[in-house]
C-alpha cells in the first residue's frame, strides 16, 4: 500500500503543481524519489508533529494540496489538536497519510500500534477517513483524496499486501463494494484485515459455505442506504477490522443498525479495548491476544 | 503610511474604548490582554501591513496572526476602524445570535486569516504561510502576535526551531510581553528569562522594546533582517485603564456599571 501511495502520489503530482509532500522525518527507501523529481514540493520538517500540522495548514492556506506522512499514532495522536483546530476547523486541504494500521508494526510494541486512529479521526467534523485494504483500494482513494478540498485522512497498512480486487472499477468515497457473493454471512471489512478476510471466505467457500464479503474502504462520509440494503437481507453480519472494538468500523456498522429499526444478527470482530504486551507480528498479535480469529460457522449457520 | 502619532494615539483610544463597550456589553473576559496589544496592532495596520480592507484576499498581501486570540477584541476593533467590516459588528460580540465569537473563527468576519483560540498554533501556521511565499516567490510578509505566557507551549520552540533553519526573513514575531500569564505572574510559573538569548540561539534575530511606544515599535518593524525577526515587546498587561494595569485579576474580570464609567472616563482623558 505504502508504494501504491507514493507512486500514485507522484503520478497526481506531474499534473498538479499544488501538490506538496511533507514528512515528519519519516519515509527512509520511501519517499527518496519524490524528492529528487519535486525537490521544491517536498519538506522535511523534523521530528515534530504539532509544529508539521500548523505548517502544513499554512502552506494549504496558501493554495497547495499538502500531503503529510508519518505513522498513525504520530500522526493522528501527537497532533490531535492540531489537527482538529488547523486543519478540520479550518477546513485545509490537508491529506494525512497514516501507515502502520492497526498491529502493522507488531513487534514494534504498544507506542506504534495503530487501534484508536478511526475512532478518533471519524469524530472531527469536516474530516473524511479513508482506509483501502488492497494496493487497488489505495491507488483509487489517494486519487479522490486528492479531489477533496478538505482534511482527509488515509490509513494505511505497510507493504506488499495482495490486490484483492479483481473488478477494478472506480471506488467512489462513502461505497461499499462486494468482494464476494454469499448467503449464508455478511462478513464487513475494512482497511488492512481486508486480506484475512478474503482467506476466511475462500476457505469456507471449500466447505460449500458462501459469504458476501464486503469492503468499506471510506469510514466517513458512509453511503447508509448500501449499507442499509444489507441489513434487509437478514443473514447474520460480522464487522471485521484490527482497531478497537470502540469507535471504528463495528461501531459505524452497528450505529446504522440501531438507527435502521431492524434486527440482525450482528458481532464485532476488533481488539477487544487492551494494549498488547506481547512480543510478534500481526498475526502473532492476533492469536495471543485471542481475537480475529476465524469464527466458528455455527455462530452464524441456522 | 501613517507618521502622525497624534492620530495613532487617537486611533488607541477609539480601539480601547470599543474594547471596553465590547466586553461590558456582552460581560466577557480578557480585557487586560487586549489592551496590552493596542500599539503594536496600531502600527501595524496604520503603517507596517500592505492589506486592503476592500480585497483582503489578494494573494500577495501582508498576513497577520493573532495567536494569543483571546485577545480578539482588540484585533476585531482595529479591524472595524480599518474598514474590514462596519463598527455595527462590534455590538455582535460573544452574544447570543452574535457574529465575532471570542476566539477567532475565519468565517465570521473579514480580515481574519485564520480560525484561532488554542495557544501555541499560530506561530506554526505563520511559518507555513511564510515557506509557502519562500517557494512562490510571493513578497507578503508573515506577522504573528503571541502572548508571553503562549510561549510556554512547545510548539512555539518546534517552530523557532524550524524557521531558525530555514532563515525565513520573510517572518516576524511580536511577543506580548506583559508578564502576566493565566493563572499567576510569567516569572513565578516558568521564567522566560534569558528570553531575548533564547531566540538568538534559535538561529532569529531579536529587537526588545517598549511594546506601547510608537517610535520603537515603527524602528522595529522597519528594521532590515536576514533571519526570521521576533520583537519582544515589553507591554503593561490593562494598558489605559489605570485600575486594570498590571493585575491578573483583568485577564478575566468584566466591568460592573461603575468601574465601566471611571475607565470610560479614563479613556477619554487621555
Amino acid at each position: 500500500m505504502r508504494t501504491t501511495f507514493v507512486n500514485t502520489l507522484k503520478q497526481l503530482a506531474r499534473n498538479d503543481k499544488r501538490i506538496f509532500l511533507i514528512t515528519a522525518d519519516m519515509g527512509f527507501s520511501v519517499f527518496e524519489d519524490f524528492r529528487e523529481e519535486f525537490p521544491d514540493r517536498f519538506l522535511n520538517t523534523g521530528i515534530a508533529e504539532q509544529n508539521t500540522i500548523g505548517i502544513a495548514a499554512g502552506l494549504a492556506m496558501s493554495g497547495k494540496i499538502v500531503y503529510v506522512y508519518s505513522i498513525i499514532p504520530f500522526i493522528t495522536m501527537r497532533c490531535f489538536e492540531q489537527i482538529r483546530l488547523d486543519l478540520a476547523y479550518n477546513n485545509a486541504n490537508v491529506k494525512l497519510i497514516g501507515v502502520g494500521a492497526g498491529f502493522t508494526y507488531g513487534s514494534m510494541g504498544s507506542s506504534h500500534h495503530a487501534i484508536e486512529d478511526i475512532s478518533i479521526m471519524r469524530s472531527i467534523p469536516n474530516m473524511t477517513v479513508l482506509c483501502p485494504g488492497d494496493p487497488f483500494e489505495t491507488e483509487e482513494l489517494v486519487k479522490r483524496s486528492h479531489e477533496i478540498p478538505g482534511p482527509v485522512y488515509l490509513r494505511l497498512g505497510k507493504n506488499g499486501e495482495p490486490t484483492i480486487h479483481k473488478n477494478k472499477n472506480k471506488i467512489n468515497i462513502g461505497e461499499s463494494i462486494n468482494i464476494t457473493e454469499g448467503d449464508d454471512l455478511i462478513l464487513i471489512t475494512t482497511s488492512n484485515t481486508l486480506e484475512l478476510g478474503k482467506s476466511w471466505v475462500d476457505e469456507w467457500n471449500l466447505e460449500g459455505i458462501t459469504v458476501n464479503l464486503v469492503s468499506v474502504p471510506t469510514i466517513k462520509p458512509i453511503n447508509q442506504s448500501s449499507i442499509i440494503k444489507l441489513i434487509d437481507r437478514n443473514i447474520p453480519i460480522i464487522t471485521l477490522e484490527e482497531h478497537n472494538i470502540i469507535g471504528g468500523l463495528g461501531s459505524t456498522i452497528s450505529e446504522i443498525i440501531a438507527e435502521s429499526g431492524k434486527g440482525v444478527k450482528f458481532r464485532r470482530m476488533g481488539i477487544n479495548d487492551v494494549f498488547s504486551h506481547y512480543v510478534g507480528s500481526a498475526e502473532f498479535q492476533r492469536k495471543k491476544l485471542n481475537i480475529l480469529q476465524k469464527p466458528k460457522k455455527s455462530w452464524f449457520l441456522k | 503610511m501613517e507618521t502622525n502619532f497624534e492620530k495613532m494615539i487617537d486611533l488607541s483610544r477609539r480601539i480601547r474604548i470599543h474594547v471596553l463597550n465590547m466586553v461590558n456589553d456582552a460581560q466577557s473576559s480578557h480585557i487586560g490582554a487586549s489592551y496590552s496589544i493596542v500599539e503594536i496592532l496600531v502600527i501595524l495596520y496604520s503603517r507596517i501591513l500592505k492589506i486592503d480592507p476592500k480585497n483582503p484576499c489578494e494573494v500577495t498581501r501582508d498576513k497577520f496572526i493573532l495567536s494569543k486570540a483571546h485577545g480578539s477584541c482588540a484585533l476585531y476593533a482595529i479591524l472595524a476602524e480599518f474598514e474590514f467590516f462596519p463598527l455595527d459588528f462590534l455590538k455582535k460580540y460573544f452574544i447570543d445570535g452574535g457574529i465575532l465569537p471570542g476566539h477567532l473563527d475565519k468565517e465570521s468576519a473579514p480580515g481574519i486569516e485564520h480560525s484561532m483560540g488554542s495557544l501555541g498554533h499560530g506561530l506554526p501556521f505563520g511559518v507555513g504561510l511564510a515557506y509557502a511565499n519562500k517557494i512562490d516567490q510571493n513578497k507578503g510578509q508573515i506577522y504573528v502576535l503571541v502572548g508571553d505566557g503562549e510561549c510556554n507551549e512547545g510548539t512555539i520552540w518546534e517552530s523557532a526551531m524550524f524557521a531558525g533553519h530555514h532563515k525565513l526573513d520573510n517572518l516576524t514575531l511580536i511577543i506580548d510581553y506583559n508578564k502576566i500569564q493565566s493563572f499567576g505572574r510569567v516569572d513565578d510559573i516558568i521564567n522566560l528569562e534569558p528570553f531575548g538569548q533564547k531566540w538568538t540561539s534559535f538561529n532569529w534575530d531579536v529587537i526588545e522594546i517598549d511594546g506601547h511606544n510608537f517610535e520603537q515599535l515603527i524602528n522595529a518593524f522597519e528594521s532590515k533582517s536576514k533571519k526570521p525577526k521576533v520583537i519582544i515587546a515589553n507591554t503593561v498587561k490593562g494598558k489605559g485603564v489605570s485600575f486594570m494595569e498590571n493585575t491578573l485579576e483583568w485577564h478575566y474580570k468584566s466591568t460592573n456599571s461603575e468601574q465601566y464609567d471611571s475607565a470610560l472616563k479614563e479613556l477619554k482623558s487621555k
